[in-house]
């Protein structure tokens, strides 16, 4: 007979039922990003998911390992968190591209699921960012947010996914725009202050919160991100630690020099809404592989996270910081992990000597 | 100054109400199953034979001191102790010893052990060598112990630490709470609740003889609010017995596992057993209620330990009960007197689902520790025991976890055998709740992982040890070979001095005589062979 150890009672989560509950959680999202660029978004969602789950079963083949895995709904979930990560300018071989790289690069070649050390979507995106700046930094302008021509349609979305602007006789400029931070960013730089920058910009809190701006498929409105995220925590699928410790460092620092000089530095709201915060903070910080074990570790995560983020923003070269940060701190996880850990029952000491 | 802004902090902390008042860090909710909830308890009929392993508690081996053969009493020695940590086994019926031979045990690696074969003659006749003391407050405490060991009590908790041990009285850690275990925290088991509903009275009795034992002024029973009727009760018992001054009933919130000694500890007192030392050491000393019961039995009726209440459930029983069970009854007797007869995919677990063992052979007895026997369906064993799949390093095992570990990384450790990081990271201060497994996504084994991590250390331990002794016995063996070659040595060189000086004085005398006699040199050489001979 097989030895089977206590406990013979079982709470009844499995890896799946944690994977589907983010995918759903990221399912308003993800109808907002149709919303926002209508077939190019469905194309970009299918070719990311679908080649996802195509690189991951052919993976599991190779390695010999169950093809079931597949089911699991890991590679299904970084399929969906990369499209929506990603511009919806980037053409159909990049995308895919990305897929296969997070799959193999991102998650296989360190073992398989479990043993990632980077979030792997984010790992892709940042692979496309820096080998294709141009596609990774046109943003398309939004269907509801002054579109004026009608290329979100069927067939002019599949030309323009699979051959470009000139398919569709348009040129970048025509049909991008900038993104709030980057236009702040651009402006900042010669020597226009932050708020008549926004002036400028049109731009408008409630906008950003419902989804109305330029930038990657899935960031266009908190609210639908916010929602996802607080049904996950309240579920405990993931825990608050990190989005409640990162989007609190980043409030924290852009209040503080906002206060300190308002021309220069941006007010609270603006950073928390913009660009890809929200879904950092609630779905790629929290993905369990590649954070922290121990709430304290998490916290320490989030706010390293938050400080990144807010650094790379205001004095890096890049106008969005929150992916890098991830990745970055990312890298610090095993290092948290070992200095960072709970205090045991009936011990003093919190970290060990050694 | 720290220190008191950390007071103040606490203090509006507290009357925020920002720290949870009764509980402790981590645990879990799991389904309770309580089937037999307010089920009387059922005396289950003597099996044709009873078989008594001669070690039912944590602790050193007993030895026989029956022969085959043999008649014994009802509460009749039948095992001595043979060492400090050891509690004797008693003849659970009248009747004739019939066999002593080795049996299987219930022990998760299913091994035998030693045991004695009764078959009961069904007069159950009772060995009257204990004498009741029910005047026990006249007693003396030492006696009272006495009493204790030689009744063969155990912890009915279910770890089976035999009872006399903690009841010492410590010039260094006078006691000052008694805390009466009665949560029950595991899922299906009933047994404490029905006996807290039934005998309540035996329960405060031995309560009381262990306040007096232990010069406790001050206890505490513990009990979840999962068993209104075992609250009303002690509430009720100890206000008729005019104890509510000194006694309190905790009502605490359900969540497993409370019922260990540490987290209760520290939900009733807001104190930590400090790691590697014992609740005697805070002033505290708990027990469980049916070992209270045990205690007053033992005391005011002087009857040895040869029965426990026993929960049998699980969701393959017909008639699940709270059963009143003869130590050494064969498990397969109690099944079949609930109405199981066919075992086939049937898992029968002994103890509870979340700390029991899952048996390899239904012809095991029921033992001191023994609190529940639950006949299981396959699938639904194997539900929790399902593939384990690679860990996503979610950290729910950690926040479940009462004793603060991180068992994710542990369970790692110890599977790649690197034991020193796997004590570091605090291997030995695992209850083996199965809090982490029972949450694990992966469906990962840790408390598995972590018993094979502490057999692991602890053979290694054993040979290090033994490595030691061997160098220390090689070491004083050298030493007394030098020392005697040492020895040798200097009887030579005193030999070879004391041969030099008569030669020397030889050839003196010689020269004082040279003219007058011949020197008389063949007797000097025999005398210098002399001392060689001799040594």
């Amino acid at each position: 007979m097989i030895f089977l150890s206590s406990p013979h009672q079982h709470g009844g989560n499995s890896i799946q039922l944690t994977m589907f509950s983010v995918i759903i959680a990221l399912v308003p999202a993800a109808m907002v990003s149709v919303y926002l660029f209508g077939w190019l978004a469905v194309f970009l969602l299918t070719l990311c998911i679908g080649g996802c789950l195509i690189t991951e079963y052919l993976c599991l083949r190779w390695m010999n390992k169950k093809t079931a895995r597949v089911w699991d709904g890991s590679a299904g979930l970084t399929g969906l968190l990369l499209a929506l990560v990603l511009p919806a300018a980037v053409p159909w071989w990049m995308a895919l591209f990305a897929a296969v790289f997070a799959i193999v690069l991102g998650k296989q070649l360190y073992g398989g699921l479990g043993y990632n050390l980077f979030n792997p979507a984010l790992a892709a995106r940042v692979v496309l960012l820096i080998s294709f700046p141009l596609h990774m930094t046109s943003w398309l302008i939004p269907m509801h947010a002054g579109a004026t021509l009608d290329m979100y349609n069927f067939t002019t979305s599949l030309q323009f996914f699979f051959f470009g602007p000139d398919a569709i006789k348009q040129t970048w400029d025509a049909i991008t725009m900038a993104t709030p931070l980057g236009y702040v960013k651009t402006e900042l730089t010669q020597g226009v202050t932050v708020t008549e920058a926004l002036l400028h910009y049109n731009y408008s809190t409630l906008h950003a919160f419902i989804g109305r701006e330029a930038g990657s498929l899935g960031e266009g409105s908190a609210l639908a991100l916010l929602m996802g995220g607080i049904w996950l925590m309240a579920r405990h699928t993931i825990s608050w630690h990190i989005p409640v410790s990162y989007l609190f460092t980043v409030a924290l620092l852009a209040w503080l020099f906002n206060l300190i000089n308002p021309d220069l530095y941006a007010p609270p709201l603006f950073h928390l809404l913009a660009g890809g915060l929200m879904l950092c903070a609630f779905f790629m910080a929290t993905d369990p592989v590649s954070s922290p074990s121990s709430g304290i570790g998490k916290l320490v995560f989030g706010f390293g996270c938050g400080l990144l983020t807010w650094v790379i923003r205001t004095f890096g070269n890049y106008p969005e910081g929150a992916m890098f940060a991830v990745v970055l701190m990312n890298c610090a996880v095993p290092l948290i992990d070992y200095y960072i850990r709970p205090r045991v029952y009936g011990h003093k000491r919190r970290v060990p000597l050694s | 100054m720290k220190s008191n802004v950390i007071k103040l902090v606490q203090n509006i902390a507290e009357s925020l109400h920002l720290k949870p008042q009764h509980s402790f860090a981590g645990g879990v909710h799991p389904k309770q199953f309580k089937r037999t909830a307010h089920e009387m308890i059922v005396d289950c009929p003597l099996p044709p034979v009873l078989i008594q392993p001669i070690k039912q508690h944590i602790g050193e081996l007993c030895e026989p001191i029956v022969q085959v053969g043999e008649r014994v009493l009802r509460g009749q020695k039948i095992a001595k102790s043979q060492g400090y940590l050891c509690a004797p086994v008693h003849a659970s019926s009248s009747g004739t010893v019939i066999k002593i031979d080795d049996h299987i045990i219930p022990h998760p690696s299913g091994m035998g052990l030693l045991s004695i074969f009764i078959e009961p003659d069904g007069k159950d006749e009772v060995d009257e060598s204990l004498h009741p003391l029910p005047n026990y407050r006249s007693v003396d405490a030492i006696e009272l112990r006495e009493r204790v060991r030689k009744a063969g009590l155990a912890g009915l908790g279910g770890a089976a630490f035999p009872t006399f041990v903690k009841l010492v009285q410590d010039q260094q850690h006078p006691i000052e709470t008694v805390i009466l275990n009665g949560i029950e925290c595991e899922p299906w088991l009933t047994n404490d609740d029905q006996l807290m509903v039934e005998k309540a009275h035996e329960i405060i009795g031995g309560l009381d003889i262990i306040m007096h034992m232990v010069e406790a002024n001050q206890a505490i029973i513990a009990i979840e609010d999962n068993k209104p009727m075992a609250i009303e009760s002690m509430q009720q018992t100890l206000l008729g017995m005019g104890l509510e001054e000194s006694v309190r009933v905790e009502v605490l919130p359900t969540k497993y596992p409370q019922g260990g000694e540490k987290q209760l500890v520290e939900v009733l007192t807001g104190k930590e057993i400090p790691a590697g030392r014992l609740p005697i050491h805070i002033g505290v000393l708990s027990q469980n209620v049916g070992t209270s019961k045990a205690i007053y039995d033992a005391v005011c009726l002087g009857e040895a330990l040869t029965d426990r209440i026993v929960t049998v459930s699980g969701d393959a029983l017909p008639q699940p009960m709270n059963m009143r069970v003869r130590l050494g009854t064969p498990i397969r007797f109690i099944l079949e007197q609930c109405g199981l007869e066919y075992l086939d995919d049937i898992k029968v677990i002994h103890g509870g689902p979340m700390m029991g063992e899952l048996l390899s052979s239904v012809d095991v007895p029921v033992v001191k520790a023994s609190n529940g026997v639950l006949a299981m369906h396959k699938y639904s064993v194997m539900q929790a025991h399902h593939e384990e799949e690679p860990c996503i390093r979610c950290g729910d095992c950690g926040d479940v976890c009462p004793a603060g570990l991180i068992p994710n990384l542990l369970a790692m450790h110890c599977k790649e055998e690197k034991f020193d990081r796997a004590e570091d990271y605090k291997l030995f201060d695992c209850i083996e709740c199965g809090a982490c497994s029972y949450v694990c996504p992966s469906h990962i084994p840790l408390v598995h992982y972590f018993r094979f991590g502490k057999g692991q250390v602890a053979q290694i331990r054993r040979e290090k040890d033994f490595a030691e002794e061997s160098r220390v016995r090689s070491e004083a063996r050298d030493a007394r070979i030098a020392k005697e070659l040492a020895e040798k040595e200097e009887k030579r060189r005193v030999a070879l001095e004391r041969k030099e000086a008569r030669a020397k004085a030889a050839a003196e005398a010689a020269a004082t005589n040279t003219i007058s006699e011949k020197p008389q040199e063949p007797d000097v050489v025999v005398k210098t062979d002399k001392p060689e001979a001799e040594s």
